[in-house]
């Protein structure tokens, strides 16, 4: 059972935003359509290089893109 | 589907038909002899020869039936693919140290030369279908 991740992201969002299909960003970014998709479903996370080429392909910071859950205060 | 997840998906099913045909075959013979005066090498030779032809044949054929559907995407593969590829490599190492040693531990006790190549074998047949068996679920169940 693979662990899921704690990342999420808004790529899909953006992707639609911007009208780019699957394949046009997979291929702006230089991956295979079905890693786009992996990263998209969060069941891939892309290493932070690739992270900004994403957030790079749609002219926005990874923060906008990405997002990481603040630990909770008993974690703190 | 991707061309590393095609080869992982040949890989894996070539196995598992090669592995249990040499093991049937070896069985057959062990039930006319003792299982250490079984000639094994030749079924061992042909099916590691068979496993491969057959993997890479299947590949190919997949893959030329893949490109008349994706003609671009056919032969690439990316940096998903790579972090699969090492996540799987590393899985089979256990399996073949496993195996490794299990063949140290026979020769220290001089154990026939059957059980010797035959442990060995199972150490890369095992570590083979794991190692496929972890590819194709990282690339259906996800790698995070």
């Amino acid at each position: 059972m693979v662990k899921p991740t704690l990342v999420s992201n808004r790529i899909r969002a953006h992707r639609e935003g911007a009208g780019l299909t699957q394949a046009e960003l997979a291929g702006r970014i230089g991956v295979t359509r079905q890693t786009l998709i992996a990263i998209e479903q969060e069941k891939y996370s892309p290493s932070l290089e690739l992270a900004f080429q994403i957030a790079r392909a749609f002219g926005v910071g990874i923060d906008d893109l990405f997002h990481y859950p603040e630990p909770s205060t008993k974690d703190a | 589907m991707v061309y590393e997840e095609r080869n992982a998906w040949s890989g894996l099913l070539v196995g598992a038909v090669v592995i249990t045909a040499y093991v049937i075959i070896v069985l057959q013979r062990a039930s006319e002899r003792p299982v250490t005066e079984v000639d094994w090498l030749p079924p061992m030779l042909w099916t590691i020869g068979i496993g491969i032809v057959a993997t890479i044949a299947i590949s190919i054929v997949w893959g030329i039936v893949a490109g008349a559907n994706d003609p671009d995407g056919v032969g690439r593969s990316d940096v998903r693919d790579r972090d699969i590829s090492r996540m799987g490599s590393r899985v089979e190492q256990s399996f073949v140290v496993i195996a490794g040693l299990g063949v140290i531990a026979l020769c220290a006790v001089g154990a026939d030369v059957f059980w010797i190549a035959n442990t060995m074998f199972a150490g890369f047949a095992v570590s083979a279908m794991v190692g496929s068996i972890a590819r194709v679920v990282a690339y259906r169940r996800g790698l995070v």
